[in-house]
């Protein structure tokens, strides 16, 4: 296997673990913080590509065909609130008065609460594909003979500062301790003054955010969506997650670029259309070896 | 940990040690629960272990048991090394016990509670319960009748064929004890039975571990109903911070210097700890929850 | 270290909740459910001691659990070729009954076990393409194919099942779901397997000298009568009594001597034989499969079927089972409106009613438990 094809194979992993990674932080966040398994975190990136595809629409005369970076940005942006506000909304109305329900209902709650996104999006935008009003150039460069389009520099580029800009938010702000604090010991932060309920609601919005701006960068990258879109995604976000040890952030992030690099590499010798057997296979596989994840720790449950 | 602390027992004569803690270690993170236990239960006697909260005495019960592993030590049930098992085989193997927090299966009748406990006996494949044959038919019967045994047994009154969850609170901590009885074990771990029982409770809660005990069933009992725990134990084992800190007759225990030193440190309610362990005679009446005592 | 005195065990009633946090003026949600639920694994529906109502039992709910309803029942379906034999009546009605059987396999795994399972329709696929293959590409009899497809049900169960029973519940459900999209995706891809064509031309079981749909129908309603009985009559058992302690909270099964792993094993082995065994009547029924048949869409109908009708209880499945099978013959061209609303209704469902329309009856009837007549002096006898 030559260089430069190697090279090119870790790029494409690179790239499509950035989206994993947007989408699994979201996932592993909530996790953390109240153990929900959220099986709606990928409609919420569905939903954000929607929300992206509603506004260039609207916007479509005055944009014109060709997007600049810089109005996807304010695009993306929009659309996170959006998608930000659903998951808070989603939060309030579905898992909130599940909090002390026994896990299986919240978990078929979650289930529940996936099906009514796509299938309202279904109904509301027809069940066939949509396509980007606009589309991104595919101008690209070159480096060490490896091919990279300008877009996909950009979109790697704001999916890092978007990871570093919630690690920052994570480790360094008071909501941010609260969040980790909360995952520790839910009930001393209640006597300590801590509101959990809004830190809850706050961890909804910051995570679904996450996911709305991948659902938009998706949308502008591929030029199709779907309202089934974020099913898959949502299962490979959750196998990022339990890669690089669920609950833990960087964890997710390394999760995602692992799983990235393994579909790209495992795509290339399988073919493509075993890639999706081949993540899930190793979700399955990464379970039975080592649950914990690769930044996750052992912790014995109380009995 | 002090080495000979295992010989203290009076009439242990090696053969009859049924369970066996050795130098047990349990830590969490940076918490040793467990630090170096040793001690030995006897057949058929009862034994308490007390210590202040947080002393390691559930995670003690949870390393015998089966629910932790240890770190460190070995435990040995007559004589066949159980560090490490499952929980199930530790069971099966006749090692029965009950939780801090209730641990009933809420949703199902009480009757069906008590039936977990004789569920490695009953004697039933799948193919007999879908095609009812005599055995099923049978072995439900008697699984039945034994669990309305047990259930006598430890005085329970309320409705059995209904939820466990809606008997009051009294009454589920005795069919938490039929469930483990009906295991039939050899030796039985009760872990603070007594909490959240009122003084009549307690009481019919005394008269029931004797009975226990005179099945020939070891008890071994984590209380912290002193008055409790002095009138029915024959021996005495104190943790502090996960060590062993002393193991006597309740006599020893009483009077052991220690144990009050323990106690006076670990609380601010320190008068009444004091009294708690050295003013109580063993034919007192107990029922005195904490901060009760004058 | 704790030692204060919030550790003390606590009544199961609902001023425990004030007693833990006397300060906390308007205690979170989040937070009494961290207190109910204790920070224990407390197994899936193992909700520690809610004090939960009493629950009534309906007249209804008495009715459809009565053994001579069941009778009924399977009279009138055995007797409806008779009153209605057009062709569709005979095809809707036969796939409704195929998705019963799913339903109440699925029941066995999610209600009586209390394991989320959102890939079943892979076994369904399983028993559906091992059925098919053998019979099409080697010429089985449809009979003699069964065998084959039991094994290669438990194997499925085994292969999903092995990795995962031994961690949280909530990873059993994402696995689960991803070995749905393993299977579908593998027959896509197989040459064997027909890729996205599937495999058409699957004989039936004979036509006995009656119409071939009929015969089929009468075939099926036979099998699923006694899948439904053996799913009620397994989970009344022994094993269903071990499902239910598991699902109900896995230490204190443990601490009972129930090897957790064996008994979830048996509830997921047994849940892939039902399905393997639908997939066969279903291959059957159809003549002809292909991979879109077994998608994650289904999986999600037949778990809404079982939640619909009130998990663990089989009277309550079956009912639900048939009100999902036959809702989109009664609302036809409005698929994704369905859909969008069997999502709200399965929120609605577990905030409000999680038990389903058909609960299940905790209470044993005395006189179904006879008890000898005992004396006081009897406690002396104990075993
Ligand atoms: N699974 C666990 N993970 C982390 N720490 C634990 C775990 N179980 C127990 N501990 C810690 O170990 C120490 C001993 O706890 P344990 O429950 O055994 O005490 P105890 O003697 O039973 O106290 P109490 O009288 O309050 O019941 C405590 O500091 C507790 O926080
Ligand atoms: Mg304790």
């Amino acid at each position: 296997m030559d260089l430069e094809y190697l090279l090119q194979l870790i790029l494409n992993g690179l790239f499509v673990g950035s989206f994993y990674g947007l989408v699994a932080l979201g996932y592993s966040m909530v996790y953390g913080i109240i153990k929900l398994l959220n099986f709606a975190h990928g409609d919420i990136y569905m939903l954000g590509a929607f929300s992206g595809y509603t506004l260039l629409t609207i916007g479509a005369g005055v944009i014109g065909g060709q997007a600049s970076i810089i109005v996807l940005v304010v695009i993306m942006l929009i659309a996170m609130v959006l998608t930000g506000t659903i998951g808070l909304i989603l939060e309030r109305v579905a898992y909130r008065p599940l909090r002390s329900a026994p896990r299986l209902s919240v978990l078929i709650t979650a289930v529940g609460a996936s099906f009514a996104l796509e299938y309202g999006i279904a109904v509301s935008f027809g069940p066939n594909p949509r396509v980007y009003p606009v589309g991104l150039g595919n101008e690209s460069f070159t480096i060490f003979g490896a091919r990279l389009t300008y877009a996909q520099l950009a979109m790697m580029l704001i999916a890092v500062a978007l990871m570093v800009g919630l690690d920052q938010i994570v480790r360094r702000t008071r909501s941010g301790r609260a969040m980790r604090a909360i995952s520790q010991d839910p009930k001393a932060c209640l006597l300590m003054g801590i509101n959990v309920d809004s830190v809850i609601s706050r961890t909804f919005f910051v995570g679904s955010a996450l996911a709305g701006a991948a659902g938009v960068m998706s949308g502008a990258y591929y030029g199709k969506i779907d309202f089934l879109m974020g099913f898959i995604i949502g299962l490979k976000a959750f196998t990022a997650a339990v890669i690089g040890g669920i609950g833990n952030l960087r964890g997710a992030v390394l999760g995602a670029i692992v799983l990235g690099l393994l579909e790209s590499f495992g795509t290339a010798w399988l073919g493509s259309e075993w890639r999706d057997v081949f993540a899930f296979g190793f979700l399955i596989l990464f379970l039975t070896v080592r649950p914990t994840g690769l930044l996750g720790e052992r912790v014995t449950e109380r009995v | 940990m002090t080495a000979p602390a295992r010989i203290r027992t009076g009439s242990g004569e090696k053969a009859s040690w049924l369970l066996e803690v050795d130098a047990m270690t349990v830590a969490f993170g940076g918490v040793t629960a467990v630090d170096g236990l040793t001690f030995v239960v006897n057949e058929g006697e009862v034994l308490s272990v007390i210590g202040p909260n947080g002393a390691g005495k559930t995670s003690a019960f949870n390393c015998i048991t089966g629910f932790y592993k240890p770190t460190g030590g070995r435990v040995r049930l007559d004589g066949t090394d159980i560090t490490g098992m499952r929980p199930a085989r530790i069971a099966a193997m006749g090692v029965a016990r009950t939780f801090q927090n209730l641990r009933l299966f809420g949703e199902l009748s009480v009757l069906d509670n008590v039936r977990a406990g004789m569920h490695v006996r009953i004697k039933q494949s799948a193919f007999d319960a879908i095609l009812h044959t005599p055995r099923y038919h049978r072995s439900e019967q008697e699984a039945t009748d034994e669990a309305n045994r047990w259930l006598d047994f430890v005085g329970s009154r309320g409705n059995r064929y209904n939820e466990v969850r809606n008997l009051p609170y009294g009454e589920q901590r005795r069919v938490e004890i039929a469930r483990a009885l009906a295991r039939e074990p050899r030796m039985l771990l009760l872990d603070e039975p007594a909490a959240g029982l009122n003084h009549n409770e307690k009481e019919q809660l005394l008269d029931l571990l004797r009975r226990i005990s005179d099945l020939g069933t070891a008890v071994v009992l984590i209380e912290h109903d002193m008055g409790l725990v002095m009138q029915v134990s024959e021996r005495i084992v104190v943790l502090n911070y996960g060590k062993e800190i002393a193991d006597g007759t309740p006599t020893q225990i009483r009077s052991n210097p220690a144990v009050i030193e323990a106690y006076l440190g670990a609380g601010d309610d320190v008068e009444e700890e004091a009294e708690k362990i050295a003013g109580l005679s063993d034919d007192q009446v107990f029922g005195q929850g904490e901060g009760e005592q004058a | 270290m704790s030692t204060d005195r919030t550790n003390r065990p606590e009544q199961p009633n609902a001023s425990a909740t004030n007693r833990t946090a006397p300060d906390a003026v308007d205690a979170s949600a989040f937070v009494n459910a961290v207190d109910n639920r204790g920070d224990t694994k407390v197994a899936l529906a193992g909700s520690g001691l809610a004090p939960g109502k009493p629950r009534k039992v309906s007249p209804v709910s008495r009715l459809i659990s009565h053994p001579w309803f069941g009778l009924v029942i399977v009279a009138l379906a055995v007797a409806l070729p008779f009153i209605d034999s057009r062709a569709y009546t005979i095809r809707i009605s036969t796939d409704a009954l195929i998705f019963v059987m799913l339903a109440v396999g699925l029941n066995i795994v999610v209600g009586y076990c209390g394991l989320l399972d959102l890939g079943y329709a892979a076994f369904f696929a399983i028993g559906a393409y091992t059925s098919g293959v053998l019979t099409t590409t080697f010429g089985w009899p449809v009979i003699a194919t069964i065998p084959c497809v039991v094994v290669a049900a438990v194997i499925g169960g085994l292969l999903i099942g092995g990795p995962t029973l031994r961690l949280r519940s909530d990873y059993l459900a994402i696995v689960t779901l991803g070995f749905g999209e393993i299977v579908r995706i593998t027959a896509n891809n197989l040459e064997f397997t027909g890729g996205p064509n599937g495999v058409f031309g699957i004989p039936d079981f004979g036509d006995f000298g009656l119409r071939a749909d009929i015969a089929t129908y009468w075939i099926v309603t036979v099998v699923v009568a006694l899948a439904v009985l053996a799913s009620a009559r397994l989970g009344r058992g022994r094993l269903g009594r071990a499902w239910r302690f598991v699902r109900e909270d896995e230490d204190a099964a443990e601490a009972m001597g129930i090897h957790t792993y064996k008994v979830k094993f048996a509830a997921y082995v047994t849940g892939a034989i039902f399905g393997g065994l639908a997939g066969v009547l279903f291959a059957v029924h159809q003549t002809a499969i292909s991979p879109p048949s077994f998608n994650f869409l289904y999986s999600a109908l037949i778990l809404m079927a079982v939640v619909l009708g009130g998990m663990g209880s089989t009277p309550g499945v079956v009912v639900g089972a048939v009100i999902i099978a036959l809702l989109p013959e009664l609302l036809r061209g409005v698929e994704n409106w369905r859909y969008f609303v069997f999502g709200v209704l399965l929120i609605v469902l577990m905030i409000f009613r999680p038990q389903g329309i058909w609960p299940h009856r905790v209470g044993e009837t005395p006189a179904k438990v006879r008890r000898k007549p005992m004396r006081e002096d009897d406690v002396e006898v104990v075993p």
